[in-house]
């Protein structure tokens, strides 16, 4: 029989990497299987890294992890056609190290967690696609790669293999995803030299800016913008719930060239390099999607799992944190001589309910229901937001109180004042 | 700009000869697909419909996303692979 290893992980994504770091450093015997050149070739993020998520598992990670700037200040746009509502949060705290959360690029980023795997002594192939899980009946028992040679055992098999999980599929453990869970998002990167990065966005040396967007720049569909300022590049994007996606005739290029070409966003990235574009689902069907996540011989982590926080922009940090209770639960198993059925591996469950991995996608479990149910969150609203602005900023003669008014019956025009206190109450209660 | 300039950009190994994705039956598409979703939605237009309601699909520029298989819900007419190994598309940022 070919070799046998303590555990595999398939997939070096931040889940991956999270689980055959701690496996390895806690002694085990781990080959990782990555289908890309190199780890990262084939990630999408936006992006924003958690230090805190990252910290558990490599304390000392800001000696020479690729971080871009550190977050000082984060904006939130509401959108018209020609306009924007904004509120900014800058704060001299977020100036002080530790610093909380950085801007990273991703293939960067992913090379350096991997080489600390390694470091680590995990056996990692690139280049090779786990093509099938081996099953014993039920129980996963290794996997077949796409190689000369490709079946190779091991007493647990992590599925850290990304949102589109093909491996659950195709040996049952899980239906095909639905539309509705699952958001596209495309986004490009703009290369600009380091100090215009900082005088567009009036920051220094290492500092970053966040801005996320809702409203019209995804036409009517749920979904959210977003743009970031990395060292000496922008990037930016736009995503939507596929649900949306195939009912309406927008492509999502011609989405994000209509974003690039709104009056207020035009002008931050003007004069820059697009070096590159991208496209990559996020799974946003919250904690109701969250499918099997352990079975007799197998575990899985990150966005195979669902764990994405989309209200919070969180993805990275729940793939690590998962990544690492996963190996956490294998560690624990092996220590007492336990074998890796489904009963103990629900430990795995266990560790995750305590954790804010799943403390937070419960907090939030009816908010895709109400964002899906309520489109006018990301079309009247945005609308009416900006025309309430614009009415109180210009001066033209007519009195406030008079403005408020039309403001007012603007909003009940739109959408009767019992909807909008119903609309009120469900955000209220979503995010309660 | 257009969305071959975009993927000019990118960088890719493509496995000639081995497209990683397929139509299972392009008489669906042209008979029965009210939506031809996979034309609107594919975020490099891999999908394009030639007027007469067949699809053709290249897929040398795929970003790998897998929007064309899931959102073709109804039909479930989208075969869908990883490309082997090492191959497809190379972020150099992501
Ligand atoms: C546009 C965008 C913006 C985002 N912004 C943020 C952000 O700002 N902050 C944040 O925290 N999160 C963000 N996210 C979410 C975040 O990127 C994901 O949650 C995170 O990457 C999940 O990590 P993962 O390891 O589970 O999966 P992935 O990163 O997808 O890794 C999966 C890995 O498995 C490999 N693989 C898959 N199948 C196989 C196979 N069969 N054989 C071999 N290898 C395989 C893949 O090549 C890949 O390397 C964003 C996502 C997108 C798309
Ligand atoms: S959505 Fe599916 S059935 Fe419709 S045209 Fe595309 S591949 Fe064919
Ligand atoms: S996987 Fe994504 S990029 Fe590739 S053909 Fe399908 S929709 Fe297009």
């Amino acid at each position: 029989m070919a070799e046998k290893f303590d555990a595999i992980v398939v997939g070096a994504g931040p889940s991956g990497n999270a689980a055959a770091y701690t496996l390895a450093k806690a002694g085990l015997k781990v080959l990782q299987i990555e289908r890309g050149e190199y780890p990262g070739s084939k990630n999408v993020q936006g992006a924003i890294l958690y230090s805190d998520a990252l910290e558990r598992i490599i304390p000392d990670f800001r000696d020479d992890a690729p971080l871009e700037r550190h977050i000082v200040e984060q904006q939130m746009w509401v959108l018209d056609d020609e306009s924007y509502v904004g509120s900014t949060y800058r704060s001299a705290d977020f100036n002080k190290p530790p610093y909380n959360r950085y801007t990273i690029i991703r293939a960067q980023f992913d090379k350096w967690f991997s080489k600390k795997v390694q470091d680590a002594g995990a056996l990692l192939i690139c280049e090779t696609t786990v093509t099938d899980l081996l099953l014993d009946g039920n129980r996963v028992i290794g996997v077949q790669a796409d190689r000369e040679g490709g079946a190779i055992y091991a007493d647990i098999v992590i599925l850290a293999d990304g949102v589109n999980s093909l491996l659950a599929k195709k040996a049952g453990f899980h239906p095909e995803l639905d539309p509705k869970d699952v958001a596209l998002a495309v986004k490009e990167i703009h290369f600009l030299p380091q100090e215009t990065v900082q005088e567009r966005f009036n920051i220094s040396e290492d500092e970053g800016v966040v801005i996320e967007m809702v409203g019209k720049i995804t036409k009517g569909m749920m979904g959210t913008g977003f743009l970031y300022t990395n060292k000496e590049s922008i990037t930016l994007g736009v995503g939507c719930m596929l649900s949306d996606f195939k009912y309406q005739k927008t492509t999502p290029y011609a989405l994000l060239e209509q974003m690039k070409a709104h009056p207020a966003i035009k002008p931050l990235i003007a004069g820059g390099e697009m070096k590159e574009y991208a496209g990559h689902l996020i799974p946003e069907g919250g904690y109701k999607a969250i499918p099997k996540i352990y079975g007799d011989g197998w575990l899985m982590a990150g966005d195979a799992a669902m764990f994405v926080n989309a209200v919070h922009r969180e993805g990275s940090n729940l793939a690590m944190t998962s990544g690492r209770l996963a190996a956490e639960t294998v560690i624990a198993l092996k220590l007492q001589g336990k074998p890796m059925n489904s009963a103990n591996l629900s430990l795995y469950r266990e560790k995750l309910d305590e954790s804010f991995v799943m403390k937070d996608l419960k907090k939030y479990k009816e908010m895709p229901q109400i964002l899906h149910k309520n489109p006018q969150f990301f079309t009247t609203y945005p609308e009416l937001l900006n025309q309430a602005a614009h009415s109180m900023l210009t001066v033209d003669g007519v009195d406030k109180k008079t403005k408020e008014k039309e403001i007012r019956n603007n909003f009940i025009g739109k959408r009767s004042l019992f909807g909008l206190m119903g609309d009120a109450f469900k955000m209220w209660r979503a995010f309660e | 700009m257009k969305v071959e300039n975009k993927l000019f950009q990118n960088r890719y190994k493509v496995d000639t000869g081995h497209p990683h994705i397929s139509i299972k039956d392009p008489n669906l598409c042209q008979n029965d697909c009210q939506t031809l979703a996979c034309t609107v939605c594919c975020p490099a237009g891999c999908y394009t419909e030639e007027g007469n309601g067949k699809i053709v699909l290249i897929t040398d520029g795929c970003l790998e996303c897998g929007t064309c298989r899931i959102i073709c819900s109804e039909f479930r007419n989208v075969d869908w692979e990883y490309p082997r190994g090492g191959y497809g598309i190379l972020f150099k940022f992501g």
